[in-house]
């Protein structure tokens, strides 16, 4: 018994914070990870300072401005009498410079916040599903299993079409449809640890399953959850930025990456970089992102002995 | 292998139903009301009880659900509210386009993307690598609609006048179109599902001009379809690219490749008669699993290039309301995905003989 109850306390130790030191200095090792980390760096900055670096309002018509016009910036010998606009004037004559700036912050803020939700209601619907077992298992994982059989763009439109075309929207439906990838994640790491020790520990120290669940068994699946949340942004992103450019998801005037490549789209041939900065700019950011949780899952992975 | 299959059809009835309802239900939770969607504002009550009437609107969920069943069984998908034409016809005239896409896009990601792997493997850590993968890492992160537009700025703007000038829209150059497949090989007389069949092949410009032996409309519906295919086909390239280079990499490193390399046997039997058989067997699941991004893909992709296929068809009548196109289109597009993801599984149980006995 006594053996039981120091075994118990071992199991209960909380994750010592040198561990995560340690991941993050493997991440730090990785070349790509630290190129994903300053673009995200330097992304996050542009999106918490966009007001102040965005010079007009990005949604405000500017009444004298030719549509189109190309960039006017002044130290690369654009007249001084004429107003500055850095990435010049989009198809509805407002500043494309400030458009694009206010544009980083959406993107973020719809990434994180989508993952945000889906990856708590998909850990515990996973974390539940492994637990309990049996025919709570089975009806939840049988849920998901549905839902991964349709094809990811697919079941987002097909919520929208319920919903209604907007962003809150565009961003519920893909919130739902990265659901099942959390709740697998979280099953399974939960079935491979409830049998270990500790855990059978806890259920002879009278502990209950609630705390077993939430304090001992989940902290263990945490990496590939992390990992998985990570490529999730990147994924969310994109999906967002399409459902915006057919039209399903951000409205204009919304300052939206996906629906700036939608509105200027016919500028294509006279315009184009109204199209490529966007266009690039999201490119940028997932890549980040994907950069980012490629590197995670290396320095998180302890069977990667280094 | 019988054991394995029947198995494997077992686990796929709560998928399919699980489909059914979730397709079932989609239509049923559009906002607005049937009637006065079908019928107009103006519909008065007594008309529209009757309309409920007679669509089966006031049944109770459970025998409109089964009835729904059937009528999908029996290939009656309603008819569109926006056009009054039966789903049926839309989808036969447009579901070819996609599949057409959608292939060409598989066969542009494998071939390309499979040797790219191979490359990076063998040239572990070269420049040759470093590139290939940084490539995949581009590949994956771009949107489809941004790499859509792109290519059509590059191909048909930049090298406009050059012979690698691509047409950025529509299927064929106007003017040009295909017989159907009735006419030319005389088959007025058929009725029923042979002729759903022979429509369904006709509509597929690539194949139709092809055994007609049209080869001006054959050539025209290639070039019109190699931006979009690359289009569609760029993320499940890179993926198939990654993944092959791991998975290849991998096996090299095992004790039976240092015994054949012991041996003596030439390097290229070395890799492609040992390493790469043993590769295969996660690039071909990898392969069977980008149909879900080519799907997705190809409803972005026939936007951008004006292509008529069922994703402009959905994009339509969402804005439409159009709900029994909506239906049809994502329960068909969601049948086709699960149907070939089983195949893939299935031949994965062919491939490796432990998968069947688990």
């Amino acid at each position: 018994m006594g053996i039981e109850i120091e075994d118990a306390k071992i199991g209960s130790k909380q994750v010592p914070s040198n561990v995560w030191l340690e991941a993050l200095h493997h991440l730090l090792e990785k070349r790509s990870a630290v190129v994903g980390l300053f673009i995200l760096g330097a992304l996050t900055i542009v999106a918490l300072l966009a007001p102040i670096i965005a010079t007009y309002d990005p949604i405000e018509i500017l009444r004298d401005a030719k549509r189109n016009t190309p960039p006017c910036i002044h130290l690369l010998g654009c007249p001084e009498d004429q107003p500055e606009h850095y990435f010049g004037i989009d198809g509805n004559s407002r500043d494309f410079f400030s458009r694009v700036i206010y544009g980083a912050r959406l993107s973020l803020l719809i990434g994180i916040v989508t993952i945000a939700f889906s990856s708590v209601v998909g850990t515990l619907l996973g974390a539940v599903s492994g637990f309990v077992g049996g025919w709570t298992d089975n009806i939840i994982m049988r849920i998901m299993d549905v839902m991964l059989a349709f094809p990811y763009l697919l079941l987002a439109i097909a919520v929208v079409a319920v919903l209604g075309p907007g962003l809150i929207n565009a961003l519920v439906s893909i919130a739902i449809v990265e659901i099942p990838a959390f709740a697998r994640i979280a099953r399974s790491s939960v079935i491979s640890v409830k049998e270990m020790d500790f855990v059978t520990a806890d259920r002879a120290l009278g502990v209950s399953p609630v705390r077993t669940l939430f304090r001992r068994i989940l902290p263990n699946a945490l990496t590939p959850l992390i990992v998985q949340g990570t490529l999730g942004i990147g994924t969310v992103i994109i999906s967002v930025a399409s459902l915006s450019f057919l039209g399903l998801g951000a409205q204009p005037p919304t300052a939206e990456w996906g629906i700036m490549l939608s509105e200027e789209r016919n500028n294509i041939f006279n315009a184009p970089h109204l199209l490529f900065i966007p266009g690039f700019l999201i490119t940028l950011t997932v890549l980040a992102f994907n950069l980012l949780g490629d590197g995670l899952r290396d320095a998180l992975d302890p069977r990667l002995n280094r | 292998m019988l054991r394995f299959l029947v198995r494997r059809l077992i686990l796929l009835v709560p998928v399919l139903l699980g489909i059914l309802i979730i397709t079932f239900a989609l239509a049923r939770m559009i906002p607005g009301d049937p009637c006065t969607i079908a019928l107009g504002e103006h519909a008065t009550q007594a008309v529209c009880d009757k309309y409920l009437d007679r669509m089966g609107l006031n049944d109770p969920l459970p025998t409109q659900f089964l009835r729904y069943m059937s009528s999908l069984v029996r290939g009656d998908l309603g008819n569109s509210i926006r056009t009054n034409e039966t789903v049926t016809s839309i989808v036969l005239l447009r579901m070819p386009m996609t599949i057409e896409l959608t292939i060409f896009a598989l066969l542009f990601a494998t071939i390309v993307g499979v040797p790219m792997g191979i490359l990076a493997a063998l040239r572990r850590n070269s420049f040759v690598d470093v590139v290939t993968m940084a490539l995949a890492n581009v590949g994956v992160s771009m949107p489809v609609f941004f790499l859509g537009l792109l290519l059509a700025y590059l191909f048909a703007l930049v090298l406009k006048g050059t012979p690698f000038w691509l047409p950025p829209s529509a299927r064929l150059t106007s003017g040009l179109s295909t017989v159907p497949l009735m006419e030319t090989f005389n088959l007025t007389n058929l009725r029923g599902f042979p002729l759903t069949l022979v429509t369904f092949f006709s509509n597929m410009v690539v194949f139709n001009s092809l055994i007609s032996g049209n080869w001006k409309v054959f050539g025209d519906s290639l070039r019109h379809l190699i931006l979009p295919s690359i289009t569609v086909g760029t993320i499940p390239l890179a993926i198939i690219a990654r993944m092959t280079r791991s998975s290849l990499v991998d096996v090299l490193g095992l004790d039976y490749i240092r015994t054949s390399r012991a041996k003596g046997l030439k390097e290229r039997l070395v890799v492609f008669r040992h390493a790469f058989r043993n590769a295969l067997l996660p690039i071909t699941t990898i392969v069977g699993l980008q149909l879900g991004s080519l799907l997705g893909g190809a409803i972005l992709t026939e936007t951008i290039f004006g292509l008529p296929g069922m994703g402009t068809v959905l994009v339509t009548s969402i804005f439409a309301r159009d709900y029994p196109v909506i239906q049809a289109s994502v329960v068909l597009i969601a049948l086709i995905f699960v149907v070939v993801n089983l195949l893939v599984d299935i031949s994965y149980g062919y491939l490796d003989p432990r998968i069947r006995l688990q």
